[in-house]
């Protein structure tokens, strides 16, 4: 320090005052909680679906029934009663409803958002947005209610269905669903092209629809497929709406079997009950389920399953929009 | 949209020799046995408003085929919405109002029966900011043939158009590459490639080389004075000297969008009518 005093002030170390530091440890902390947690649920559910298995019980101290690996994964029934614990049965169904719920959503979704980005007056959008957004917060339990009480009643109609439950009626609802996810990031994803490449196409003599399919949909393409995975893994995921929708009953499927993997493209097979991954954790908790019982433990197992599939969705859709992603300049 | 036919006769009666001694010295544009060039734009009172803000005033003028005609002005003088009111990419604002008469060969391109999306097919555009697709080199200059179903000899005709631009030397190796690697002044060349390719009969470039270099600026320079061969290219520019390098014409607006002065470029330089046109051209404002 120099005595002069034209340096004074110049030192005080404002960076590291005591608000400044514990400010930061707070804001630390908080960033660092939904880290933890994220990092709790998964050990506890590795752990718990870890006491599942044959192969890991005994290190885990378990020594009640357990089930192989095999079973598990190559089993072609799922129930408590036997027991079998095949969990394909329920992957399938919940592959079925991931196609389904796909096919009405992504082409539906990616027309609203054309319509919404490229066609739309801003009073039209100021209409439809809103709209979508309502779609989008609609509890999934009403939608499960809306299966049930008016999609069945209308495939019963023109299908001809036996019950209340069955997998048609949960994908589209889950279609519905999901649509708005779809719509909104895919327009966003539009939203973000350049204008100028809009101009371009114009100045060609191109038409709209020139310019919607041939320029920005593929311009958008990189957030238009995150959109689908997003959409897809959220459909993968949806409990309520299943359960309700698509019954309790769990199906045969044979996973070494070719022709089992053939039918989840027979659409008659949509027209009847399936119970997904979801839709039998519900059944397994709302159960009489013993705390710590094989009932128990296999529910973290088919949780696991589930958590594994929604997670690679999305790495996989981060993948996707990190290596398609167009740099404008 | 009709075709209307060509309207040679416009412009002779009225500034018939005027473009023989107008034409830059060393540049040597092919011309009517006469001296002088038909008019292929023709606008008589065009006024365009954005909401009820005017842009252009009541703007007529005449432009000559297989020229090219310069417009300069300070910013929101109205030269850019002249431009687009040519090709009508003005339609794409909500908010425009044109009212007058845009003539394309005589025709009207305001008339009800005139289809903006063919009419973009003959008249060209280039932008400021050089925009090609997020495609590969090959699919942007193909991109216009294909959208007009023109791809018989489709190599061919991208090379040509490529060849043309100035370009196809610098990317014949990487044609499969996408048109967004290339640098800013290869892209912008690209972009004529593009409007090119098609044929059309006017190119309309809207501050071509405002976002580029000097070297690219001069490459960009060079071949506007080479399409004046083949095409009209209409080019607005905010750069005096870029104007008295490479137009035969001038107009000059001035804020409010008013056309001021249109002449040859020589004249517009050297010896303007209006003084308003002096003091912008010396540099006392704008």
């Amino acid at each position: 320090m120099s005595g002069d005093g034209a340096t004074d002030g110049l030192t005080r170390r404002t960076q590291n005052s005591s608000r400044e530091l514990l400010a930061k440890a707070f804001f630390f902390g908080c960033a660092a909680l939904s880290v933890a947690t994220t990092l709790s649920i998964i050990g506890l559910l590795v752990y718990e679906a870890a006491k599942f298995f044959t192969i890991s019980a005994p290190l885990l101290g378990i020594d009640g029934p357990t089930a192989t690996l095999t079973e598990f994964f190559t089993g072609s029934e799922w129930g408590l009663q036997g027991p079998n614990l095949g969990v394909m049965p329920l992957v399938a169904v919940t592959l079925m409803v991931t196609i389904g719920s796909g096919l009405i959503a992504i082409p539906l979704g990616v027309a609203t958002a054309l319509y919404l980005s490229e066609y739309a007056s801003e009073r039209a959008r100021s209409y439809l947005k809103p709209a979508l957004e309502i779609l989008a917060g609609v509890p999934s339990i009403i939608y499960g209610i809306f299966a049930v009480a008016y999609i069945t009643p209308v495939l019963d109609t023109l299908f001809g269905v036996d019950g209340l439950f069955n997998v048609a009626s949960a994908c589209i609802v889950v279609g519905i669903m999901i649509l708005p996810m779809v719509a909104s990031v895919s327009e966003d994803a539009m939203q973000a092209v350049p204008d100028d490449l809009r101009q371009a196409g114009y100045g060609m003599g191109a038409t709209k629809y020139d310019v919607s399919t041939g320029i920005v949909v593929p311009a958008a393409a990189s957030g238009i497929f995150s959109s689908f995975i997003l959409a897809l893994s959220r459909a993968i995921g949806e409990t309520m709406a299943v359960t309700l929708a698509g019954g309790s009953l769990a199906r045969s499927f044979d996973p070494t079997s070719l022709a089992s993997y053939l039918s989840l493209f027979d659409p008659d097979s949509y027209l009847e009950p399936g119970m997904t991954m979801t839709a039998a954790m519900i059944q397994l908790l709302t159960g009489d389920v013993t705390g710590g019982g094989l009932a128990y433990r296999s529910l973290f197992a088919v949780g696991l399953v589930l958590f594994v599939i929604t997670l690679g969705m999305n790495v996989l859709s981060d993948v996707i929009a990190r290596r398609y992603q167009e740099d404008y300049q | 949209m009709s075709n209307a036919d060509q309207s040679t006769d416009v412009s002779e009666g009225s500034s018939g020799d005027e473009y023989a001694v107008s034409v830059p010295e060393g540049r040597g544009r092919d011309r009517d046995a006469d001296g002088a060039a038909s008019t292929i734009i023709e606008s008589r009172d065009l006024s365009v408003w954005y909401n009820d803000n005017q842009a252009l005033q009541s703007v007529s003028m005449e432009i000559p085929e297989k020229r090219v005609t310069a417009m300069v002005g300070p910013s929101g003088c109205g030269k850019s919405t002249y431009l687009r009111s040519i090709n009508r990419m003005n339609d794409l604002i909500d908010a425009a109002r044109v009212e007058g008469e845009m003539l394309f060969n005589g025709k009207n391109v305001y008339d009800d029966d005139v289809d903006p999306v063919a009419l973009r097919r003959r008249i060209g555009m280039v932008f400021q900011q050089p925009n090609p697709f997020p495609k590969s080199i090959y699919d942007n200059v193909a991109y216009g043939l294909r959208l007009q179903d023109r791809t018989e000899n489709l190599d061919e005709k991208v090379e040509e158009a490529l060849r043309k631009a100035a370009l196809w030397d610098e990317v014949k190796d990487q044609l499969d590459e996408s048109g967004l690697d290339l640098s800013g002044g290869q892209q912008q060349r690209l972009c004529i490639a593009r409007a090119i390719a098609v044929d059309p009969e006017v190119v309309l470039m809207d501050e071509p080389a405002s976002a580029l270099d000097p070297v690219a600026t001069s490459k960009i320079e060079d071949l506007i004075d080479e399409m004046a061969e083949e095409y009209t290219v209409v080019i607005v520019t905010h750069n005096m000297q870029q104007a008295a390098r490479i137009s035969d014409k001038t107009a000059v607006f001035l804020t409010g969008g008013e056309l001021v002065e249109f002449d040859d470029t020589e004249k517009v330089f050297e010896n303007p009518e209006n003084d308003r046109v002096e003091d912008y051209i010396t540099g006392k404002f704008g």
